[in-house]
């Protein structure tokens, strides 16, 4: 399901795979622990077995479509087995050779394929096994199977027998994270997709550029940075620290949507790329401020094409993120050149008009260059006219307005992302996790179709009072909620009050797994985080 | 200590209260009602001084300082020598962070003083009092004043006590930038600075959430570097008791999180209040009663109040049990321990937010009262017991702070008590009354650290004024200070450090400079170099808005 989208991974598939893992002895009796988001369709029983840290191991089925050599899934089992074993520390070989030596050993059994549940998780006497129709699907499947294993008060570890079907609601399940405002250091945000694969989430949208600062190094116009970073040396992106972010998001089947805002957010474009930004008039002479991209040129054009052709070779997903919000007009109605060009276009003094003028010219490079392109809403509100694969992206307003919002644009044919209800940059005192779970991004009024056309969410982490001193304790586990509503099923997840003990069980887990997760309210950790 | 204001914001945050939800923080600051001003960041004349000295005097001429050279010693007429290991270990904390913790080498051929003419190679700290109190606890009286002047070819701090020249390192270490080429440099600078308020606070509270011991450690250090002196350790609560105490171990074992995992040993608190030491803050141990225990019914049988269903014993407990001796027995001998495991001259008592109903629905307490001549004024039993436990507590040679609710309530206070100030809205009203009682007091209403809000709320917290109240001059002179409290219901280790600091700062320039220290912009720039050094120096102290630090955080 992970891939049948409207959004797909397509170059990354090691298609159609089953595998399986392995597991000893039942005994006792336990409570099942939760599993955040809530599985589809989980049923599990107070049967429960235990698992041997150093007998374990992770092996592919017999008849699964991907072995050894997978790259996602090797890593995946290597990452998983410490996962699931956070305290074991002897010696355990999780590679390949050894586990292929030890699997007639200890037996292990190949489910057939299950037509029915693409993936789906069943945990019974001496074996689980995983089926997906994908590596992405077994990667979501690895990371239920892990939250389901759990501790004794003597350290033993045991899983519940279970049986788990479970696909997303959504396609598109993002995070957004903000490196103008402040840069965040490549360590952390590879610290942010391993939490985002906890709570599978599987778009980083990554808002590159804005404003402040211009971090990413391009290959092609080098000065964007040199000129228009924080600092040139300390304070980028390298080529390959993208490569990077890009590798290590895969391997957790996070896809890396980057976001080149224009016309506006622009200014330190500016710096490293003379004329391509506005100058603006006050009277008949510049002030020597700058404004939006300059619309009005021909180099524009071929800047931002020879730009974005750079970025659709380096970041292989195939959609790519075009901005287009908030565009001050008062410095191209400053700016005579600008106006003579209006009046040339037949613009009248509408600037919304040369702004969608522009908006067209940037989407149609990227259809050239076979991108998808995403706008923020605003590109919809002031010219409805554009490309109908085209992603809308919502982030204004009241639940009242975005529900109007998401009528007018999915009745338009477009398909809709909804990041409203989640700047979770905006903080408050309490337990404003809440208010991001209990929104219902399909409670608007439209048909059956249309509700069909939201392809997902996004949670937004806007830069202007977030660094990596603070980014991980206030994105987790607040994002974590949204991660369920755009997951699980809505009907079997509509209680919070349901909700608050499995998320507070899911932060502990986060906390134990190392992410820097803030608590809900009162209580404790069994393992409390140890760092400052 | 938070209830009911507490549970007002808690409903507020749950509905959805804003409208537009811009990217731009200035839209978005309408949004939350309040416009800010547009603060640019550009150097400060005062350059990344933090909190604000007294005076100084700061001129163009410029001194190189190397690794290889530079050293911070004793002056010879000091009355602290080698044997003073609070400033030995200072100077080699201060030379860390002036260096980055590079290490001293001596260069064949190279004298100390060879580098050049322009070249600072030495401060010398010079405790000019007889007795340098180099082995003893800080206290509300310790003098913290200091004078630093960097000339050539040496610069001299001058402190009666070690705990001005503490400061003073500080100052120092907040002198010293870099050029262009990297080069360590600190201009020649004149400094006289003490503390405009002499308890400058930060409460943490380890009982809504174990805090471990590396977190408090981490936070004790941030507080030298902003000059705070008093960490108040509200170390009990409702929900957890995790200090272990010897005389009652039971305490901790039943009403910890956890007896082993999330509790203070002996051990942990000496570390914590010698590590305070070392740095010239006072650990003020806060054991909250009557109400806020239940955690310690868990560990104390008959300590808290059976409450009644009707006739009969519900089953859940209330406050401590003000009409059994066997409760004063207890507190007598806990407080006993407590005054001689903390070494601080006070102790917090605590005495806020007592709910009645349990007291009222317990027939005994209703008989006691009756006998007592009470009524129906359970407030008069809450002083009742208040009472007692001061008087107690007096005999163990300590002082003791309690929160505002006692004063109000008429309990007859020693005249050292401290009245902490703590609700908010009227709390100049409060601190009027107070004073015009003749009682010191503190300061902590607008310093609610966890309400947190989008935005610069530091500034908030800045532009306090703590002796806006009306009264007369001898009334504002017992106002001893304040302090910032981070209540712990939203906080643990994950989460505190950056939501702390740099917001704490702005309390703590507000009570250690001057009371015309008011301009927002200069503020601003000083603040954020500031905020840069604490996480150059390892604390992911928060951001006050987009820009970067030229060391950014290296954890996550």
């Amino acid at each position: 399901m992970e891939t049948t989208g409207l959004v797909s991974f397509g170059r990354y598939t090691c298609s159609h795979l089953y595998f399986l893992l392995l597991i000893v002895l039942p005994l006792g009796q336990h409570t099942v622990e939760g599993v955040w988001p809530l599985p589809q369709i989980f049923t599990s029983s107070i049967e429960r077995y235990p698992l041997n840290p150093q007998a374990f191991y992770f092996g592919y089925g017999r008849q699964s479509a991907a072995q050894f050599g997978c790259s996602v899934l090797d890593a995946a089992f290597i990452r998983y087995y410490s996962l699931i074993f956070p305290d074991y520390t002897g010696k355990h070989s999780t590679t390949g050779k050894s586990h292929i030596g030890k699997k007639q050993s200890v037996g292990f059994d190949v489910l057939s394929p299950s037509l029915l549940f693409p993936d789906n998780l069943s945990v019974s006497a001496g074996k689980a096994s995983l089926n997906a129709e994908t590596v992405w699907g077994a990667v979501r499947g690895l990371e239920t199977f892990s939250q389901l294993v759990y501790q004794d008060d003597f350290g033993s570890y045991f899983v519940n027998q279970t049986e788990i079907d479970d696909f997303p609601r959504f396609p598109f399940r993002g995070i957004l994270l903000d490196t103008s405002r402040h840069f965040i250091p490549v360590h952390a945000i590879l610290k942010t997709l391993d939490a985002m694969a906890y709570s599978k989430f599987n778009v980083f949208h990554w808002h590159i550029v804005d404003d402040p600062s211009f971090p990413y190094q391009s290959q092609t116009f080098p000065d964007l940075s040199r000129k228009g970073a924080f600092h040139p040396m300390t304070h980028i992106y390298t080529q390959s620290d993208v490569r990077r972010v890009i590798s290590h998001a895969r391997l957790r089947g996070i896809r890396v949507l980057p976001e080149f805002d224009s016309p506006g957010h622009t200014k330190s474009w500016g710096k490293g790329q003379s004329d391509l930004l506005t100058p603006c008039y006050s009277g008949s002479t510049p002030s020597g401020a700058f404004g939006p991209v300059n619309p009005a040129l021909p180099s524009t054009y071929q800047f931002m094409a020879t730009l974005l052709k750079e970025v659709s070779s380096v970041f292989p997903d195939s959609y790519i993120h075009l901005g287009g919000d908030e565009v001050n007009f008062s410095c191209w109605k400053s700016n005579p050149d600008v106006r003579a060009f209006m009046q040339k276009m037949g613009f009248g003094v509408d600037f919304t008009k040369l702004e969608a003028f522009y908006m067209e010219n940037i989407v149609n490079i990227t259809t050239f260059l076979n991108k998808t392109a995403i706008v923020w809403q605003d590109v919809f509100d002031y010219h409805e006219l554009i490309p109908k694969d085209t992603v809308l992206h919502i982030w204004k307003g009241s639940p009242a307005n975005y529900r109007k919002e998401l009528s007018r644009m999915t009745k338009a044919g477009m398909r809709v992302l909804l990041a409203a209800p989640w700047y979770i940059n905006h903080i408050s005192y309490g337990q404003d996790w809440r208010n991001y779970y209990t929104v219902q991004p399909l409670n608007f009024s439209g048909t059956a179709e249309q509700k069909k056309l939201v392809i997902g969410g996004e949670v937004c982490m806007w830069g202007e009072y977030v660094d990596a001193t603070n980014l991980t304790p206030r994105l987790w586990p607040r994002a974590s909620a949204a991660a369920e509503r755009l997951w699980s099923d809505e009907k079997q997840t509509s209680s919070v009050d349901k909700a608050f003990p499995r998320l507070q069980d899911f932060r502990c887990k986060l906390v134990r797994r190392g992410i820097r997760a803030e608590p809900l309210y009162v209580g404790h950790c069994k393992h409390e985080y140890q760092g400052v | 200590m938070t209830s009911p204001l507490q549970l007002a914001l808690l409903l507020l945050a749950l509905g959805f209260s804003r409208g537009l939800q811009h990217h731009y923080p200035d839209q978005a600051d309408q949004v939350d009602g309040e416009a800010e001003l547009e603060l640019v960041a550009e150097p400060s004349k005062f350059g990344s001084l933090w909190p604000l000295p007294q005076k100084v005097k700061l001129s163009a001429v410029s001194l190189k300082l190397t690794g290889v050279s530079f050293q911070i010693a004793d002056a010879k007429g000091s009355s602290a020598g080698s044997g003073c290991s609070l400033l030995q270990d200072a100077y080699r904390r201060y030379y860390e962070y002036v260096f980055g913790g590079a290490k001293r080498q001596q260069q064949p051929g190279k004298g100390r003083r060879a580098a050049g003419p322009a070249v600072l190679t030495e401060l010398q700290v010079w405790i000019t009092s007889p007795d340098p109190e180099c082995d003893g606890y800080p206290g509300v009286a310790s003098d913290e004043s200091y004078e630093l002047t960097v000339d050539q070819p040496y610069a001299v701090l001058k402190a009666p006590k070690v705990w001005g020249a503490l400061h003073g390192l500080e100052t120092f270490s907040q002198l010293v930038y870099e050029d262009e080429y990297g080069v360590k440099s600190i201009n020649s600078t004149t400094i006289s600075d003490f503390p405009r308020f002499a308890h400058r606070g930060i409460l943490l509270d380890s009982a809504r959430h174990f805090l471990p011991i590396k977190v408090i450690l981490a936070n004790l250090e941030t507080m030298a570097m902003n000059k705070l002196n008093v960490f108040h350790w509200h170390i009990t609560d409702d929900q957890s008791f995790p200090y272990l105490s010897r005389t009652f171990p039971q305490l901790s074992q039943q009403g910890a999180y956890h007896p082993y995992t999330h509790v203070y040993t002996p051990a942990d608190v000496k570390m914590v209040v010698e590590f305070g030491r070392l740095r010239g803050i006072r650990v003020i141990p806060e054991f909250d009663t009557p109400g806020h225990t239940q955690s310690w019914g868990k560990g104390q049988t008959d300590l808290l109040t059976p409450c009644y269903s009707g006739s009969k014993p519900s089953g859940s407990f209330g406050p401590v049990n003000p009409i059994l001796n066997t409760t004063y027995d207890f507190m007598s001998q806990f407080f006993k321990e407590i005054s001689t495991v903390f070494p601080d001259a006070y102790v917090h008592l605590g005495g806020d937010e007592v709910d009645f109903s349990c007291w009222k629905s317990n027939p005994d307490i209703q008989t006691f009262m009756d006998q007592q001549g009470f009524g129906k004024d359970f407030s008069k039993l809450e002083s009742f017991y208040i009472q007692k436990l001061l008087n107690i507590v007096a005999t163990t040679q300590k002082g003791y702070m309690i929160w505002q609710e006692v004063f109000d309530n008429g309990v007859q206070l020693k005249p050292d008590a401290v009245v902490h100030v703590w609700i908010g809205g009227g709390a100049n009203d409060e601190m009027g009354k107070v004073t015009a009682a003749g009682y010191t007091t503190i300061l902590s209403a607008p310093w609610y650290l966890d309400y947190i809000s989008y935005a610069q709320d530091w500034q908030k917290y800045y532009k306090v004024e703590p002796l806006s109240f009306n009264g007369t001059e001898e009334q504002k002179k017992l106002v001893i200070g304040g302090e910032a409290c981070l209540w712990g219901e939203y906080v643990d280790a994950t989460n505190l450090t950056p939501r702390l600091w740099p917001r704490a700062s702005a309390v703590a320039e507000r009570l250690w400079s001057a009371a015309d220290v008011t301009d927002i912009n200069d503020t601003f720039n000083r603040l954020s170099v500031h905020r840069c050094r604490m996480v150059a120096r390892g604390i992911p102290a928060q951001p006050l808005f987009s820009s970067y630090c030229p060391r950014e955080y290296k954890g996550v």
